[in-house]
């Protein structure tokens, strides 16, 4: 078994953001491994993205075009991966923990007869064994664990996305593209879309939003939210929440951040009244700056801040607020 | 027609526990529990028993929780039988003291083959110690059953399911046929409390326990495919700057010419 495998996302003919990071922390590991690393496209059309995945740090593609892989269906596209993996053995591969990479990955490992490490936040190769070492939370991000393979290979690791860089596009770059033949039986397909419903979220969006302005259970209803978007408007930003307080069902759970909700990585994290369970810090690790405001001065939250103010919401945050109008209007 | 359901809970260090009272015994590559503190049933889990009772209720049929483990604290594994549940399997053996998610989909598949006759396979999305998210997904695989994960809801028409999946800009609607294995997600709303009744009930029932002998395995048929190198709590390098004023509102008004100042806003 050799090479390192990435699985690929396509979405508009081009490679996911969250493949791109993982080529460049594939080509991180080949320093080491020194195998090659390989993207597998999988799509009705998927020979647009090739050179897309070439050009950011793919040294092979293993194409399989279908039309019942058009659109992401777990059944076919875990019985095109399985034969992927089955006639090319590569003995690393890595998955981006996305909607898809959550819900094939452990299938494709169970497939395969082989372990995953969830969850990575960092990936390395063992120099003497060349084996897979994944990094990662857990307990909600209260401890860190380090994990690694028996001799069984492949060895998978499922990533958490942003965890890794992308490489620039790099146009120049040259790498061979193979086309897996695979027969699919439409009868294999068990599970039907039947329906899509799109809930957007208005204004900025909160995974790309540069400032994020989130509320928790301490907010204590619904109508503070009005005052977080008003703040968030002025800083150009996004409003995000708790778990708690979309469980409450004061916001939608669109503005879900944490763990199970959106994982986000803004220049400036503004929180108020948030106590920074765990949980939800697991899914804003990626802010540059947290600043908080809270009653309890005790409170997880500022174990993660940069800048914080103890206080009652109530009277810090208009007065923030207001502050922060005159200085971005002037 | 009646729905036979079987849900897969787990007995996990409660999640609220204070991060200051959070320990691991670095060299046993172990949580040490905190005092106090006692575990809970996985709160997604909680969603599913949830899941499961409405479609009990609405269907008829039977709910059997089913679990694995080694330190069951049985006020706490009884609580789907308090919410409602017909039936407590509780699988435990010296053996599942260091097994990872591949033996656990191992054992439980065993299980679920010999409670039998079964519609649905329900599970929380993911527990909330190590949030693997792959137990449920081994276990389809498993018992070649198809899967959906993260269901906000679910019908039963006909011979199908038809379970709305919580994406994080709505949702997806889809349908397969039973039995199946989906995965519950907080979206399908607050589990429901256990009554005064259901308490009473659930003490006088007794679980059915079964080791791994009795699930016709051996232990190298749950032998771990993945080790723990090491298992730490990372030291926080930050330092918050917390800014005063003469009142809350002061310190508003200071805390935006702080982050003017350091070009933040």
């Amino acid at each position: 078994m050799s090479g390192l495998m990435v699985i690929g996302e396509i979405s508009d003919g081009k490679i996911s953001s969250s493949t791109c990071e993982l080529l460049n922390a594939g080509q991180m590991l080949d320093d080491t491994l020194k195998e090659g690393v390989v993207a597998a496209l999988l799509g009705s059309d998927p020979g647009k993205a090739t050179q897309d995945a070439i050009a950011h740090g793919a040294d092979k593609v293993y194409l399989v075009e279908d039309p019942l892989l058009k659109d992401y269906q777990i059944d076919a596209y875990l019985a095109a991966l399985e034969k992927v993996c089955k006639d090319t053995s590569p003995s690393i591969i890595l998955i981006a923990r996305t909607l898809i990479g959550r819900d094939i990955g452990p299938r494709l490992a169970f497939r395969l007869g082989v372990a995953v490490a969830q969850d990575c936040i960092e990936v390395k190769i063992d120099p003497n064994t060349k084996g897979l070492v994944g990094n990662r939370p857990v307990y909600g991000g209260n401890a860190m664990a380090a994990v690694t393979f028996t001799q069984l290979k492949p060895h998978i690791a499922i990533v958490r996305p942003k965890s890794y860089a992308a490489l620039e596009t790099d146009g120049s770059r040259k790498g061979e593209v193979v086309t897996i033949q695979v027969k699919l039986d439409p009868a294999l397909v068990k599970v039907k879309l039947i329906k899509s419903v799109k809930e957007p979220s208005e204004g900025v969006r909160l995974e790309d939003a540069q400032v994020v302005v989130s509320g928790g259970r301490g907010l204590g209803g619904p109508e503070p939210f009005k005052d977080l978007e008003v703040l968030a408007k002025l800083l150009k930003g996004a409003v995000g929440a708790s778990r708690a307080v979309c469980d409450a069902g004061w916001v939608d759970y669109s503005h879900q951040v944490g763990l199970t909700g959106k994982t986000i990585a803004p220049d400036l994290y503004i929180t108020v009244a948030i106590s920074g369970a765990s949980q939800h810090m697991a899914g804003c690790s990626g802010a540059k700056v947290v600043v908080a405001i809270n009653k309890d001065s005790s409170a997880n939250i500022f174990k993660e801040a940069r800048y914080g103010v103890v206080g009652d919401w109530n009277k810090v945050l208009p007065a923030f607020t207001e502050a922060v109008r005159e200085l971005t209007q002037s | 027609m009646p729905i036979n359901i079987i849900v897969c809970v787990k007995q996990v260090v409660d999640p609220e526990t204070p991060a200051s009272a959070f320990k691991v015994d670095r060299e046993a590559k172990r949580v040490v529990p905190a005092s106090g503190v006692p575990p809970v049933v996985n709160g997604f889990d909680e969603n599913a028993v949830e899941l499961a009772l409405r479609l009990r209720d609405a269907h008829g049929g039977k709910v059997t929780a089913l679990s694995l483990g080694t330190d069951f604290v049985m006020d706490v594994m009884k609580k789907p039988l308090s919410m409602g549940a017909d039936d407590l399997v509780l699988l435990r053996d010296s053996s599942f003291s260091n097994i990872d998610s591949f033996g656990t989909a191992v054992a439980l598949a065993a299980a679920i083959r010999k409670i039998g006759n079964y519609d649905l396979i329900l599970c929380g999305r993911q527990a909330s110690d190590w949030d693997n998210a792959q137990v449920p997904l081994g276990l389809a695989e498993l018992l070649g059953l198809p899967s959906i994960t993260t269901a906000k809801s679910i019908q039963v028409r006909d011979k199908t399911l038809i379970v709305e999946r919580a994406l994080p800009d709505g949702y997806d609607v889809f349908e397969t046929p039973f039995p199946a294995v989906v995965t519950v997600s907080n979206e399908a709303g607050q589990p429901r409390y256990p009554t005064l009744r259901g308490i009473m009930m659930a003490s006088r029932k007794t679980p059915i326990t079964w080791g791994l002998s009795d699930l016709g395995l051996d232990a190298s048929a749950i032998a771990s495919k993945l080790s723990l190198l090491d298992l730490f709590i990372p030291v926080t390098q930050k330092q918050c700057e917390f800014i005063e004023g003469e009142n809350d509102a002061d310190a508003g008004r200071k805390l935006a010419l702080k982050l003017r100042e350091a070009k933040l806003i």
